[in-house]
């Protein structure tokens, strides 16, 4: 049986419910994750994909339904509700919007700080973790206000990775970010995930992310989940992610063309580095034959 | 939660008092203020009363909106006609006990207080319930123009209000989600002592203010882009006109103002 660290079961949200206003944000979400994976979730804008990451630390809860965190109900006792956002870190879209501390080390500090570790703790996964995002020495007693804004994201980020979180949530971590910008975080994330092993959660628009990241990719439309599976599996259903207003990756799509060419492409590819090795692969067949 | 704060008020209709200009119904709202403390007795209380009651009937409102607003107001109502009660010493004594001494004087002006409370409050909400902030807004303007003679920026004010109404949406989304992700930190919103609790809020209050500072910014270069260069020679996408209920409701107050000066002559004062 697959090692599951976060599961759902029929997880239902419906936000001012029995008003006019009723709007069910997630209907019936069914999903166990497995420990250590990288997933990417995506879908479109209010399909439901931040709603859900809120119900993963208990920032919601669900009308009905629960969440599992290792085999238990997050909700189970109310009064450890703090334990589990420590358990599972959510970083929220633009999260340098809330760096508040003086300094960058402070900020950082912030996280740890509440779980009341003890001072050499928090200095040591501050440094750690602060080094990780590639930020030096000297950026712990600057003020994160006057950092650029790919620094900013990356203080953020750290003050969440601070908390050692054995599942990492990020909503669109590179949303905003110019196309270096976008690079290093993503890179980062998945070191993240290598050394760490943790689980990492990555809600993102983009298709090309997920596909060049992720291990396994869940899909929401329309409040429910669509799909979830690797992103071979999920990929192959190019034409209902169509339909549902999603992008394939482009690589993913130029297979789908020389396929439908009868182009002898034998593994499916989605992201260029594959593609380059599976087309040259095929002129090297057209080649010998 | 925060969310639940109904803001401005506006409660959308298309009654007369809706349609009513802003102005006007400032105008009245103020006078309605007035006469009802020019009310000496009950007879003239009575037709202030009826009156608020008229108004509310036509607007369209629901009651049970009056009542909310009245909640707040209630401690005071009741804590005024308590005090009424036992400090006025007039007429026919009803009770004696100790140094407690109720009389019929004090009765009847605790009920004429709670009724001239009732009414203020009732007429007031009638007008932030029957007019969108922007149209009050707009209208205070006006009223207000003639202090430009004394060179007071009436129109940066106004446009001001406008602006701070419809940013306190947008902020309290801020906050909500800024306290989210405080809280996916870990911090504490909800135990510790009061100074406590108040030092757990500066996570959520220096973004916030950053933010806050961030969108004026923003939001005075938008403006600039597109010219915006204050109040000077600046024409409106809605004008104000007067129509004819405008000068019926005048009217019908000027009426009631003779009313009451005509009860409060010819029947006995009350206070």
């Amino acid at each position: 049986m697959a090692d599951i660290i976060l599961e759902t079961k029929n997880l239902t949200y419906t936000y001012a419910p029995k008003t006019a206003g009723e709007v069910t944000a997630i209907r019936d979400v069914s999903v166990a994750i497995e420990r250590g994976t990288l997933v990417g979730i995506i879908g479109h804008t209010g399909s439901g994909k931040s709603t859900l990451i809120e119900h993963f630390n208990g920032l919601m809860r669900g009308t009905s339904g629960v969440v599992l965190l290792d085999g238990k109900d997050i909700w189970e006792n109310k009064k450890e509700i703090r334990s589990v956002r420590f358990r599972v870190g959510v970083c929220f879209q633009y999260p340098e919007y809330q760096l508040f501390e003086e300094t960058v080390y402070k900020d950082v500090a912030f996280g740890p700080k509440n779980m009341g570790l003890s001072e050499e703790e928090i200095d040591r996964r501050v440094r750690e973790v602060l080094s990780f995002v590639g930020l030096e020495e000297r950026y712990l007693e600057l003020s994160p206000f006057d950092l650029s804004g790919g620094e900013k994201r990356r203080v953020a980020i750290a003050g969440i990775m601070a908390m050692e979180p054995q599942v990492l949530v990020l909503d669109e971590p590179c949303a905003g970010l110019d196309p270096i910008g976008r690079a290093t975080v993503l890179s980062l994330i998945q070191n993240y995930q290598k050394t760490t092993g943790s689980t990492v959660i990555i809600v993102t628009h983009s298709m090309e992310d997920a596909a060049l990241i992720a291990d396994r990719i869940l899909v929401m439309n329309q409040a429910r989940l669509a799909f979830y599976g690797t992103v071979e599996e999920v990929f192959s259903h190019a034409g209902e992610l169509q339909s549902m207003g999603l992008d394939i990756p482009q690589m993913m799509r130029l297979y789908l063309l020389l396929r439908e060419k009868g182009l002898p492409v034998s593994k499916t590819f989605y992201t260029l580095e594959q593609a380059k090795k599976a087309i040259l692969a095929c002129f090297k067949k057209g080649e010998n034959a | 939660m925060i969310s639940d704060i109904t803001i401005g008020q506006y409660y959308s209709g298309t009654s007369v008092l809706h349609r009513l200009d802003a102005r006007v119904k400032i105008l009245l709202t103020v006078l309605f203020i007035v006469i009802i403390f020019l009310c000496k007795n009950f007879l003239s209380l009575a037709l202030m009363f009826a009156l608020t009651a008229v108004s509310i009937l036509l607007s369209g409102v629901p009651f049970r909106m009056f009542f909310k607003s009245l909640k707040p107001i209630l401690p005071i109502i009741l804590f005024t006609a308590v005090l009424n009660i036992f400090y006025i010493k007039k007429g026919t004594e009803l009770l004696s006990f100790w140094v407690i001494t109720i009389t019929t004087g004090g009765l009847a002006t605790a009920f004429f207080m709670a009724v001239r409370i009732i009414c203020l409050i009732m007429c007031s909400s009638l007008l932030t319930y029957t007019t969108t902030p922007t149209d009050l807004t707009d209208a205070i303007e006006r009223l207000l123009s003639p202090l430009k003679v004394l060179h007071i920026q009436v129109h940066t004010l106004a446009m001001m209000m406008t602006l701070a109404l419809r940013f306190i949406p947008t902020l309290i989304e801020e906050i909500e989600r800024i306290t989210n992700a405080q809280k996916a930190r870990g911090a504490d919103f909800e135990s510790g002592r009061f100074m406590q609790r108040v030092k757990a809020m500066i996570p959520v209050l220096v973004p916030l203010f950053v933010s806050a500072f961030r969108r004026a910014y923003e939001l005075s270069f938008a403006m600039s882009c597109r010219c915006y260069h204050g109040g000077e020679g600046r024409t409106r996408m809605k004008q104000m006109k007067l129509h004819l209920s405008d000068g019926v409701s005048f009217l019908l107050f000027a009426l009631v103002l003779a009313g009451v000066i005509v009860l409060n002559h010819f029947f006995g004062k009350l206070i």
